[in-house]
């Protein structure tokens, strides 16, 4: 071991209580980070991957101006075909094309107003859970076939059971007026009221008919196979969409509040580590300006011996760097242990399940540890930690070492 | 009395004695008290308006529904009494802040687009300032009275229908016998609500137009009403129960929308917890300082133990300088945390990410909201804690051998 290193630590465990008492400082805001990060991003991760997969997809194909106003007649021409050909030149069935719209839905006992969408029934399921939260019934076998899909909230309302007729009113694309009587077939469950209620499905062929579309709908839905692939598959699926008025969004612009909603919570959770790291950092400082304060006379000594105060300050930054490790170490150790038992255990708070339902999460929740999670809260500890040691390491070099060999 | 005295001098010159160990101790005391008091009146803030947004539009604290209402908004589930009734008896009461309402499922219908939307049939004159609505910021004019005869609806609802101020609009619905009713209304008023899901979620029009369009004369669907404080609504909640009668449904807000009720509980458990947090991580600092500030005065307490001071004293003397350390870094993160919180008391426009706030239920201008109850659980935790923390360094020199720790050299 290098003399400097030796010293360092030496100096370090001089006083053991005080260096662990910092290193316990570090430990504890290296731990929580830990926690707190790989909780939040699991959840961001989670909250992503269901709203997206439950309807909007990671991205979609439409008309221009149908996403800020969609409206009927900004459609997709000749939609199912095209949706096919992206299909096979992606290589993927996760495409799906949509027709959508508003309509009042009556039983013979209720109305409501509701949101149509007129969907592939082979392909839907690959971009959408809804499909797969059937409750009672089935999903459509007959892309012509008068029969409806509606949530459970809406089932109830309509006062409807599977088998039962519902009537659909609405306007078609030029205007006109559009009815139909079609049969409840499913009725789904996904937790979420707003889905639950508003969201009915038919078939995509019959959807055309009965709002003249001629072929056309308003949205191609493609869903990538994970969230960090999506960049590559828009590339992908740009290349692949003919020339034409259409355009393509990603999923950050389909669900603007979703990405910014992440955005606010991680301004606030960052503001909030950022208190605890210049808490730490506090904690630091005063622990090595102590340890300089008290080593006064010493150093005197050491620098009328010929020492000089640049390599006293890098052995208090060393001895600052060495406890840094110490407690990013152990951080890292115990921080991967509680998010590890928690990724088996899982953890939940006390009111989390009903706030979690709002953003479409699960009530226990499983963070995992990642490289990021366990490292990003640690390393910039350490960072403030070192930063935070540069005054009692520069205030060496305004020592005399005269004076300071007098000091008691 | 007397000793209390010295021992408070000695604690205040020990203090000083090592000034620089002492404001940064005061520095890490001051920001901790300071993040606690801005972030908790931040998240109070945007929590409060999460609650005031939801309240207004649910709206009210106290709401009176028929017992099937909630599970089918339908017009044939009436309130059973007489809305006449219900006025005579509301204001008999002493109820101040309080309106009816028919409130149905509708879809209206512009030449182009069709939508299903929320009709509130409200008397304007009785929900002026209850609402979401901002009249201030209406287009148009509002519902002048409970038989207007025009509509009005949301912004964003009007562009979606390409309709305009002045255009007809079809608005349909079902009467109590389960038959279509609609009617043809033109636009008076255009509103902006904070968030655009109220925007387009709901119309308004005159409650005695709405009772005609559905053949329910004298009948509403929702009574509510509004009392002080949200935290508080259990004095309006018996007032109502008792003036209605056992045919109806009476809840609180929070029992209406439960998200708004846990969110309030988990806020409480928030507050509580980043107070302690930040306390743990200040607190290795603080022990810290106090171990150091009795290990380099141990020949110093050896020497007052051998000149007779009593180990109560040194003990006594020791948590009495925490205490100070404790009181004036609290003193200062207070005023720290008033004035960084009392220029910011117009709003934090958080717009960049306000559909990201909508997500939450919370609109993009960001109020602090500094609460006594806070504030004092903030002091009364740092305080309780640091004296716990520093009994045992405390502790500790009380216990010395003055002998031993006479003849210590370090």
């Amino acid at each position: 071991m290098p003399l400097v290193l030796r010293l360092a630590w030496r100096n370090l465990w001089r006083q053991p209580r005080r260096t662990w008492l910092t290193v316990g400082a570090m430990v504890f805001s290296n731990v929580l980070l830990i926690f707190m990060i790989s909780l939040q991003f699991g959840m961001y991760g989670l909250m992503i991957d269901n709203t997206l997969q439950a309807f909007t997809g990671h991205m979609q194909v439409q008309a221009p101006g149908y996403i800020d106003e969609p409206k009927m007649r900004l459609t997709v021409p000749d939609i199912v075909p095209l949706a096919e050909s992206l299909r096979k030149q992606l290589g993927t069935d996760t495409v799906a094309a949509r027709g959508s719209t508003f309509a009042l839905a009556s039983s013979e006992e209720r109305s409501f107003g509701i949101a149509v969408y007129g969907v592939e029934p082979d392909f839907e399921p690959r971009v959408s859970t809804i499909p797969g939260l059937l409750e009672a019934g089935r999903y459509f076998t007959d892309d012509l076939a008068a029969e409806i899909v509606i949530g459970e909230v809406l089932a109830r309302n309509l006062k409807v059971e599977i088998g039962d007729e519902v009537t659909l009113m609405g306007s078609g694309r030029d205007g006109s007026f559009a009815a139909a009587v079609v049969d409840v077939v499913g009725v789904f469950k996904s937790g979420v009221r707003d889905i639950d209620r508003a969201i009915t499905e038919v078939p995509i062929g019959f959807f055309q008919d009965m709002f003249f579309m001629e072929g056309s709908g308003h949205q191609v839905v493609i869903s990538a196979p994970a969230i960090d692939q999506v960049q590559l598959m828009k590339e992908r699926v740009a290349a692949a969409l003919p020339e034409g008025d259409i355009v393509l969004h990603d999923w950050d612009a389909l669900q603007p509040g979703l990405k910014q909603a992440i955005q606010a919570d991680m301004s606030s959770a960052f503001f909030m580590y950022g208190l605890l790291v210049i808490l730490v950092a506090f904690s630091v400082l005063n622990t090595q300006l102590m340890s300089v304060l008290e080593r006064t006379h010493e150093f005197g000594i050491t620098m009328s011996l010929g020492l000089k105060p640049g390599r006293l300050g890098r052995l208090v930054l060393l001895e600052t760097l060495i406890m840094g490790f110490v407690g990013m170490l152990i951080g890292m150790i115990l921080g991967f242990l509680l998010v590890s038992w928690l990724s088996v255990n899982g953890f939940a708070y006390p009111g989390m399940d009903e706030m979690a339902a709002q953003f479409n999460l699960p009530s226990r929740f499983y963070p995992q540890p990642s490289l990021i999670s366990l490292t990003a809260g640690p390393l910039v500890v350490l960072i403030f930690s070192v930063i935070s040691a540069l005054y009692p390491a520069l205030r060496l070099h305004w020592m005399h070492p005269v004076e300071a060999m007098r000091a008691v | 009395m007397r000793d209390l005295h010295v021992l408070g001098l000695l604690a205040r010159r020990n203090l000083w004695r090592n000034h620089r160990r002492t404001i940064i101790m005061l520095a890490a005391i001051s920001v901790g008290t300071w993040s606690m008091i801005f972030m908790i009146a931040l998240m109070r803030g945007m929590v409060e308006d999460m609650l005031n947004e939801g309240i207004a539009v649910l709206p009210g604290h106290v709401q009176v529904h028929h017992p099937d209402y909630q599970d089918d908004p339908s017009i044939s589930n009436l309130v059973p009494i007489p809305d006449a009734e219900i006025a005579a008896r509301f204001d008999a009461a002493g109820i101040e802040k309080w309106a009816s309402r028919v409130k149905v499922p509708a879809v209206v219908t512009s030449e182009y687009e069709s939508r299903g939307v929320t009709m509130l049939g409200i008397d304007p004159a009785r929900e002026r300032g209850l609402t979401f609505i901002d009249e201030d910021r209406l287009e148009g004019r509002f519902l002048e009275s409970a038989d207007d005869n025009g509509i009005v609806i949301g912004r964003k609802l009007a562009s979606t229908l390409e309709t305009e101020l002045g255009k007809r609009i079809v608005l349909m619905t079902q009467d109590p016998d389960n038959e279509i009713a609609d009617r043809g209304f033109r636009i008076v008023g255009l509103f902006d609500a904070k968030m655009e899901a109220f925007e387009e979620g709901f119309v308004f029009i005159g409650k005695g137009t709405a009772q005609k369009l559905l053949g329910t004369p004298d009948r509403v669907t929702e009574v509510f009403a509004l009392g002080g404080d949200y935290r508080d609504v259990e004095p309006l909640f018996d007032k109502v129960s008792e003036v209605v009668d056992g045919s109806v449904d009476v809840q609180r807000w929070y029992e209406i929308d439960t998200y708004l009720g846990t969110m309030l509980t988990v806020m409480d458990g928030f507050v509580f917890v980043w107070i302690i947090v930040i306390f743990f991580a200040l607190s290795f600092g603080l022990v810290n300082t106090l171990v150091m500030a009795v290990f380099e005065r141990v020949r110093e307490i050896g020497l007052m133990l051998a000149l007779g001071m009593k180990p109560r004293s040194i003990l006594g003397q020791i948590v009495i300088e925490s205490l100070m350390l404790l009181a004036i870094g609290l003193v200062i993160g207070n005023v720290i945390a008033w004035a960084s919180i009392q220029p910011l008391k117009g709003g934090i426009d958080i717009s960049v990410v306000g559909e990201g706030m909508e997500f939450f239920g919370a609109s993009s201008t960001l109020y602090p909201k500094l609460l006594a109850s806070d504030v004092l659980l903030t002091n009364v935790v740092v305080l309780v804690l640091g004296f716990l923390a520093s009994l045992s360094p405390a502790w500790r020199a009380s216990r010395y051998e003055p002998v031993e720790a006479i003849t210590k050299v370090d």
